[in-house]
Parts: structure tokens; C-alpha cells; sequence
């Protein structure tokens, strides 16, 4: 059985738990660095990716994150996990983990009075457009060539994209009933 | 309580879904940019600028009312996660104001002064979010009626003495055990007695959970103290003057942060407790008068 761990060190980790126990997946969390030996595939959740980037230096994460990613763990970051995982960040902190070659900006819709709901086309995911709600939401303002984007707001930013065994959504999929992102994760665990 | 999946801004969605990012996590009152930053530098998920950390608001006396804008934003700049600020109750025209700043969340507090003795802010007017405080599920519900898109139970803040918001947490979290367990025609009268909308109770017992997020605060001044309250079944920690008031904030903002991630690992907890310091001077709730008792304020 497909085990994925959702690092739970802040942020709404609870959700993507929920979510993929509805989906009959064994879902753990994951507030140790050991327990990354474990898992098919992990989640960063949202949350804010200041605090998520500390706690990830402070509880000593940082180093068995990348290799364990490197070596080719599916992976998903979802707002301030799509952060996390950046290679260059336009503002200069928090030090992000470089793992997809991506550049992004934070806070880039403006602060939570911008944050909206919006019904989005992803390459991948079939039926009706999905409601991703972003919420002081980054965006993906540039890729590199193995990069490619699975969706894009109005004004064509790009706010889900996908690079090797990572995926990365500005939007929370947790936070809708709807698991039809979840399913396209789980796809690439297997 | 139906979920609205309309789009656009403003939503219930983001407003709720903003307190859902900050789970897990401790949020910091801070009087100053230089505190912000250390806040921020320990962890803390997002900080609440104030003017006056509850322990000088209680000693001081006096009305205390909404921040300076100047220094609300001069915060706003020091650091990037998530900057609250507390509104009077039923104070609207404070909470319009906060919002044209620009803040992310908006505390309706009963550390200010009330500006309103009968009736709260009604927030579903507004786009930014609001975060209100209670003592028992009936108060939760009907700010949650007016809009509150996130719950922290009142503790009695200002005394580094967690006994009130002990006390708020399991009235909260008892009742809607006990709502999850009735036979549905139970409910209308429960309604009744809680003074508390009903389509929100028929949630509760359908999901025996809130439909916001629900945090401590009040009287949090330790590590142990941010454990005990995860322990018991909040989503986060607020911290007033537990932090700034303590010997060593740095220490402390970082241990609160680590013990609240942590909250079920002892010998973590043991860790991150021992050279602390001196915590904040406390308060025994139980001599106070009951004027003196912020927890009082809302209604």
C-alpha cells in the first residue's frame, strides 16, 4: 500500500491527511527527519513558508529533505510548500531548498484582502475547471527548460507546475473536498 | 454551516482558509519592528501588532483602544508572515480602518477596551478576516454567526496563569462532544440553551468539530503551558506577554514555537524547558476582582 508522509511541522498538514484517508492511502505525518526513510511519496503543506523554512533548519531537516527529493521521492508542495521547494525566491528570504528550477514570488496577488477563489483548467486533471482557492498566494514567474506548467491564472502566470518527481500548486486542492489533485499526485508514486 | 464556493475575494473560503495556514503554529504579540523580527525569527506563524502587551494594558489602566497605524505598518514592514491587529469589540469604524491598512487578520479583543456593551462587529462585511475570543461554545458560535472566520478561546490574558484558557478549551471542546453525541431532534433546544445559531450546531454534530480553526490564548507563559493546551485539542497557541515579558524572549519565542510543534514528545518538551530563565511575573485569577477580569468583556 502507498504510504505518503505530509510534513507536519505548521501549516494545514491535517487536510492533506484527510483528504488522502478518504482516498483509502495510508497517510502519515512526518515531524522527524528519520521518518522520510519510510514514505512513497510527501507532501510540504501550505502554511507560512517563513516559519515552515525555519522549523526546517531548526528541527534539522534540511539536508536529508534534498537528498532524500534528489534521489527521487515524489513529491508536492502546495503554496508555502511550492516555496519551499523554489530554487530562487525574487524576495530574499526565507533560503529556500532548491529543488525545482523555478523562480518565485511571494504574497504575489497582495495581502489576505487579495486572496480569491477562482475555478482553473489543469493539464492532467479531467472534468469541470478546479476551484483553487490561493490564499496570500505565490506564483511561478519563471521555469527552466524541464519544467512545465500544468496551470495558469487570467493574466497568464503560471500556478501549478511539475519538473521529474515534483509538483508544485500555488492553490490548495486541501482545502475543497475535490481529490482529483490528490490523484494526480498519487499517479506519480506509482 | 454550507461553505460558500463562489469565487472571487473575500470569500469564506480564503478567509477561513488563511487561519487553516496557521495551524500548528504560535502567534506572537509584539509592541515594536525589532520584536516582529525575533518573532519571526523563532517561528511564529504571524505576530499581533499591538501597542501594549495585555500585562501593561492591565497595569497601566485606562481605555485601551486600536494601535497607532504608523506603528501597525512600520511592523508590517519588518517582516513577511501574516500581521494582526486588535479591534475594540463592536468597535466597526477600528475594524474599517485596520482593514484599509492592509492587516491580515483582525482580533475583535476583549484586552481593548469594549466600545460596544450589546453587540459585536458584524464581519462578514469585511474581507479581511476576523479572529474572536470565548469562553464557552454558545459565545464561539455567535461570533462565528457574525463571521469570525477563526476562534481562540479568552484565557484571562495578561496573568502568565493558563487556568482560564484551560478552562474556555474544555468548555468548548466538551460541548461539542456532547452535541456530537444527541439524537437530532435534541438540537433545537441545545440551540436554545447556548444562545447559539442553529444551522452551526447541526455542523457541529454532524462533524463533532468547529467549521473555523480553534486556538488557545490567554495566560499562555511557558512551553509547557503551549503543549498543554495542544494537548487538550487546540490548533495553535497565541502568546501576549509570555514572550516579551519573560527574561529571555529569544529563548523563550523559540521554545514556545518547538513545544507547540512538538506538543506530544516529552522528552522534546523536557529539552526545550530546561535554562529558560525567568518566565513572565504571574497572576492568580482566583484573588482578582471580577472588574479586573477582561474575560468578562463580550457578549
Amino acid at each position: 500500500m502507498t504510504r505518503i508522509g505530509v510534513l507536519a511541522l505548521q501549516g494545514d498538514f491535517f487536510e492533506h491527511i484527510k483528504i488522502l484517508k478518504n482516498l483509502d492511502i495510508d497517510a502519515v505525518e512526518i515531524r522527524l527527519p528519520s521518518q522520510l526513510d519510510s514514505i512513497d511519496g510527501l507532501i510540504i503543506p501550505g502554511g507560512e513558508s517563513t516559519t515552515i523554512v525555519q522549523l526546517i533548519d531548526i528541527y534539522k531537516f534540511r539536508e536529508k529533505l534534498i537528498k532524500t527529493i534528489k534521489e527521487g521521492l515524489p513529491t508536492w508542495g502546495t503554496c508555502a510548500g511550492l516555496i519551499v521547494l523554489a530554487k530562487k525566491l525574487m524576495d530574499h528570504r526565507p533560503d529556500p531548498l532548491k529543488l525545482m528550477d523555478i523562480t518565485v514570488q511571494r504574497n504575489a496577488f497582495g495581502r489576505q484582502v487579495d486572496s480569491f477563489e477562482s475555478n482553473i483548467d489543469i493539464t492532467g486533471v479531467k472534468g469541470p475547471p478546479f476551484n483553487c482557492i490561493f490564499i496570500r498566494a505565490p506564483i511561478v514567474t519563471k521555469v527552466g527548460k524541464n519544467t512545465e506548467i500544468l496551470a495558469k491564472v487570467d493574466n497568464n502566470r503560471a500556478v501549478a507546475v511539475k519538473e521529474k518527481n515534483i509538483l508544485g500548486t500555488s492553490f490548495h486542492p486541501e482545502l475543497t473536498n475535490d481529490t482529483r489533485v490528490h490523484e494526480l499526485f498519487l499517479e506519480m508514486t506509482l | 454551516m454550507v461553505v460558500e464556493t463562489k469565487t472571487g475575494t473575500g470569500t469564506w473560503g480564503v478567509k477561513t482558509g488563511l487561519a487553516q495556514m496557521l495551524k500548528g503554529g504560535v502567534i506572537m504579540d509584539v509592541v515594536t519592528p525589532e520584536q516582529a523580527k525575533i518573532a519571526e525569527d523563532a517561528g511564529a506563524c504571524a505576530v499581533m501588532a499591538l501597542e501594549r502587551v495585555p500585562s501593561d494594558i492591565r497595569k497601566q489602566g485606562g481605555v485601551a483602544r486600536m494601535s497607532d497605524p504608523s506603528m501597525i505598518e512600520g511592523i508590517k514592514k519588518a517582516v513577511t508572515i501574516p500581521v494582526m491587529a486588535k479591534a475594540r469589540i463592536g468597535h466597526f469604524v477600528e475594524a474599517q480602518i485596520l482593514e484599509a491598512l492592509g492587516v491580515d487578520y483582525i482580533d475583535e479583543s476583549e484586552v481593548l477596551t469594549p466600545a460596544d456593551e450589546t453587540n459585536h462587529v458584524w464581519k462578514h462585511d469585511f474581507k479581511v478576516p476576523f479572529v474572536c475570543g470565548c469562553r464557552n461554545l454558545g459565545e464561539a458560535l455567535r461570533r462565528i454567526g457574525e463571521g469570525a472566520a477563526m476562534i481562540r478561546t479568552k484565557g484571562e490574558a495578561g496573568t502568565g496563569n493558563v487556568v482560564e484558557a484551560v478552562r474556555h478549551a474544555r468548555s468548548v471542546l466538551g460541548e461539542i462532544k456532547r452535541i456530537q453525541g444527541m439524537n437530532l431532534e435534541e438540537l433545537m433546544s441545545t440551540a436554545r440553551d447556548l444562545q447559539a445559531p442553529f444551522d452551526i450546531i447541526k455542523d457541529i454534530h454532524d462533524t463533532g468539530k468547529l467549521p473555523v480553526v480553534n486556538f488557545a490564548a490567554g495566560g499562555i507563559a511557558s512551553p509547557a503551558d503551549a503543549a498543554l493546551m495542544m494537548q487538550i485539542g487546540v490548533e495553535g497557541v497565541f502568546v501576549g506577554s509570555g514572550i516579551f515579558k519573560s527574561e529571555n524572549p529569544q529563548i523563550m519565542a523559540q521554545a514556545i514555537v518547538k513545544a507547540t510543534t512538538h506538543f506530544n514528545d516529552p522528552d522534546i518538551l523536557a529539552d526545550v524547558s530546561r535554562g529558560l530563565g525567568a518566565s513572565m511575573p504571574g497572576l492568580d485569577v482566583r484573588t482578582m476582582p471580577e472588574e479586573e477580569q477582561l474575560a468578562q468583556r463580550g457578549w
